[in-house]
């Protein structure tokens, strides 16, 4: 590790009783791509954050180029080189100024320039570093009118204009097509080629198999595999990043009865193959594939919120194409959407009020609202799903994690439903709650069918009787959870039959 | 012990507050305790008050509207030319103020909504363009019964006494002619509101929109429809004030209502501290209201000088927030 840019040992970082990172061995060589990945809250951000010196670290040690490195802030980090491109970009640019003014942004900032700003000057030397680059958009324009792409690279661009030592680029590809991710990895390996040490943080598989010297993998906050050896094993990377235990818990395979959903012909965009996905009356599917893969889509198309490329879907033989998630509610497609925090709860109001928002309408008289009955319906939920609460009356910021999420999915178990959508419903849940919430959906499944989306093959292997993973915006496989095969279920999620092919990404 | 100390002064401390000053102005200024002083404070809220119960409900799902003082001196004008210029009877002239105030409710929803401007910034365009239309009907002049027109006709049409009736009227309680009728018009709005926002399925849709407008959406929830109607509701009640502002002058005075957007803001923000609501709420903003009138009134009986109002007011509303968000996030800091 002694020719390392960047070596990272026994790094450690909690907040409060939280440990975040648990001792984290990481080395970034010169001239080579290191990918990190992770699922959610495995503690990548939190690590790059460190590193780029937003947070300090409560243990451990960093050495850069031979001596230890431990930024007071971003802009001591940036100093002493170590550049980070975050995933929202336009946190590394000025949308309001022209290209040129972006890229020299950082020689405004230094002292003694002199108060005037000499534009001619200004644009020769930004020109130079667009050239180096091989950026070619008109420096006089305005950077807000420039594609997600072109703000990508000028981000990029600013960060290599001092010559880093080692460059960090977060989900960079998250919001690019396929033609501008091209782009940015040829960039990229031009960096690679000047002798960058860089970290790369991803989920796509397509981008990990351009660009990877070097896979790290982290789960619950420590280092889970380091895979460096050509060719890298891509399946194991992910086994690694998942980590399927076994569970306890044991399902009852249903198979289901009459056809409820029926999706043909599906695309989720114009390029991604189509979909054909039946569900079934009383059967749980898990959709299952890593972010990135079209299931949330999937789900904001079911749900409303989106339309499809094309294709089309119905329910018990009618067609089916919701307006808005009114249209679909009131067709009977109800959906518990992923990130509670920022899509279901309402934090000023109380469990009963969070709990029937939805069946308003149904528990009022007139208009007037029937406090009784939604008191009642709001008791009856909390008992069937083991809630902890004092009262209905409770506000629903008193409540933990895993409790606010069974409100969240008991708000639509109240009312009958012909397709029950759940995106991610143990997001931030701990186990007990999990298995409650499981237990109570396999429970209620007759009647409706249930679709879930997850990220963790654990959860799905819990609640499942079949489970579907997607690839690329298309359905990649498909697997019964009986005696499952799990070598066979990891390698579709991480879409190998797809690549062993000859192009990596489809275009 | 600290705690539920804490808890019961956020949710009593201002109307106790309230109390110990109607105790302290009885004591201190005689006179002040009556029935005749309290119609005369209840007189000087009722039209601040009614707009305040508007932009509640634009407050109510995250909004604001500051259009409604350019809206009720609009309704001012509009039903003086309706009635002096135009000679339309008393039902026509109302009728228009209240189209009015919905059509401007509409489109400050609309360029909301639609157009995606900013709530403040929206309403405040719109409070300019109503304080400019409202004057070049009548070549920025006041209206008034006789007023010389400008191709050199008299106007000849006055306002009906049933119009006037709304602004002057009182009726009998304890004594004979006591209670005016704007004050009935304002208690009668401050019940459907309270009503509307507290008890009505619509009205907690709205307050969900105000917390979790994306959370609200995902459950089915018409969110923009709402929104227009709350700025609807807002333009509406801002054009009930002025048809009862014009109805107490008897003219068409370009020069009035001039504080009616700050008065009637401050009552709405002073009424997040009542009950320890820390939102907006219809009997907040009457108590609000009430609470500003309340303290004039007997700072006036007192001999203080009319022109340290505006700072008693801003003072009120500077307390009262401190008392919404320093003290209701202590308590929230408390119960985790």
């Amino acid at each position: 590790m002694a020719g390392d840019a960047l070596t990272i040992t026994g790094l450690q970082k909690s907040f409060g009783r939280n440990h975040v990172l648990r001792g984290i061995d990481l080395g970034l060589a010169p001239g080579s791509v290191t990918v990190l990945m992770g699922a959610n809250g495995a503690g990548k951000s939190t690590l790059v954050k460190v590193i780029c010196g937003h947070h300090a670290a409560d243990g451990g040690q960093m050495v850069l180029a031979g001596r230890p490195f431990a930024p007071e802030d971003a802009a001591d980090a940036i100093a002493r080189g170590v550049v980070t491109v975050h995933q929202s970009i336009d946190d590394g640019v000025i949308p309001d100024l022209d290209v040129a003014n972006n890229l020299m942004l950082d020689r405004l900032v230094e002292r003694g320039r002199g108060l005037f700003v000499r534009g001619r000057a200004m644009r020769a030397e930004a020109a130079k570093i667009a050239a180096a680059m091989g950026i070619e958009v008109n420096l006089r324009a305005r950077v807000s009118d420039l594609s997600v792409a072109d703000r990508q690279m000028i981000a990029i661009a600013r960060a290599m204009a001092r010559a880093p030592k080692v460059l960090i680029l977060d989900e960079p590809t998250s919001s690019l097509s396929a033609t501008e991710a091209d782009r940015l990895f040829a960039l990229i390996d031009r960096l690679r080629a000047q002798g960058v040490a860089i970290l790369y943080i991803s989920h796509r598989m397509s981008d990990i198999r351009r660009l990877a010297d070097t896979i790290v993998v982290m789960r619950d906050g420590a280092v889970s595999g380091v895979f460096d050896t050509a060719p890298l094993d891509y399946e194991a990377a992910v086994t690694a990043m998942l980590g399927h235990r076994m569970t306890e818990v044991d399902v009852d395979v249903q198979h289901g009865a009459a056809p409820v959903l029926d999706l043909s012909g599906l695309r989720l965009h114009p390029e991604a193959a189509p979909i054909e996905l039946q569900a079934r009356d009383g059967e749980v599917v898990a959709i299952v594939g890593l972010l990135g893969s079209g299931k949330s889509r999937l789900a904001e198309i079911l749900f409303g919120m989106a339309r499809p490329a094309a294709g089309s879907m119905a329910i018990h033989g009618q067609a089916y194409a919701p307006r808005s998630v009114g249209d679909a509610v009131a067709k009977g497609v109800f959906m518990s959407p992923k990130d509670r925090g920022t899509n279901a709860v309402i934090p000023a109001f109380d469990i009963a009020d969070n709990m029937t928002l939805p069946f308003l309408k149904g528990l009022s008289t007139g208009s007037f609202l029937n406090a009784g009955r939604q008191r009642a319906e709001t008791r009856s939920m909390i008992d069937r799903l083991g809630i902890v609460c004092q009262s209905p009356h409770d506000g629903i910021g008193t409540l933990s994690g895993g409790n606010q999420q069974k409100v969240m999915i008991a708000r639509w178990l109240l009312e009958p439903c012909r397709v029950l959508l759940l995106d991610e419903p143990f997001q931030g849940v701990d186990i007990g709650a999990r298995r409650d919430i499981g237990r109570h959906i396999r429970a209620t499944a007759p009647g409706r069918a249930t679709l879930v989306f997850l990220a963790e093959i654990d959860e799905a292997l819990e609640i499942a009787d079949r489970i579907v993973v997607m690839s690329e915006g298309a359905v990649a496989g498909e697997h019964i959870n009986r005696n499952i095969d799990l070598a066979a279920l990891v390698a579709d999620i991480s879409g190998s039959a797809a690549a062993s092919g000859t192009t990596d990404r489809p275009t | 012990m600290n705690d539920r100390l804490l808890d019961f002064a956020i949710r009593y401390g201002f109307l106790i507050l309230l109390a110990g000053m109607v105790v302290y102005f009885s004591l201190a200024a005689p006179g002040f305790f009556g029935p005749l002083s309290a119609a005369f404070v209840l007189q000087s809220v009722a039209i601040t008050g009614i707009l305040a119960l508007g932009v509640t409900c634009t407050l109510v799902v995250g909004g604001f509207d500051l259009s409604i003082g350019a809206v009720a001196t609009s309704a001012l004008m509009l039903s003086a030319y309706s009635m002096v210029i135009l000679e339309h009877p008393t039902l026509v002239a109302v009728l228009l103020c209240l189209a009015m105030g919905a059509f401007v409710g509409l489109v400050n929803g609309l360029l909301i909504v639609k157009f995606r401007v900013p709530d403040l910034l929206a309403t405040l365009g719109m409070m300019f363009l109503l304080i400019g239309l409202q004057r070049i009907p009548t070549q920025g002049n006041s209206i008034a019964t006789g007023m010389m027109l400008s191709d050199g006709r008299v106007a000849e049409g006055t306002f009906s006494a049933a119009f006037l009736w709304l602004g002057r009227h009182r009726f009998d309680l304890v004594i004979d002619r006591l209670l005016p009728m704007p004050v009935v018009i304002f208690v009668s709005i401050a019940v459907l509101v309270w009503l509307f926002l507290g008890f009505t399925r619509h009205g907690r849709l709205m307050y969900a929109i105000g917390s979790n407008a994306r959370a609200a959406a995902l459950v089915g929830t018409p969110v923009n429809r709402y929104k227009i109607a709350a700025y609807m509701i807002s333009g509406v009640t801002a054009s009930i004030g002025g048809i009862l502002l014009a109805a107490r002058l008897g003219r068409g005075d370009i020069a009035s209502g001039n504080n009616l957007l700050l008065d009637s803001v401050a009552a709405a923000l002073i009424g997040f501290a009542v009950l320890g609501a820390a939102r907006p709420n219809a009997f907040g903003t009457a108590i609000g209201a009430l609470f500003v009138g309340i303290l004039l009134q007997g700072m006036t009986m007192m001999n203080a000088p009319y022109y340290t109002q505006d700072f008693v007011k801003g003072a009120v509303l500077v307390a009262a927030l401190v008392f919404t968000f320093y003290l209701s996030s202590r308590r929230s800091g408390a119960g985790h």
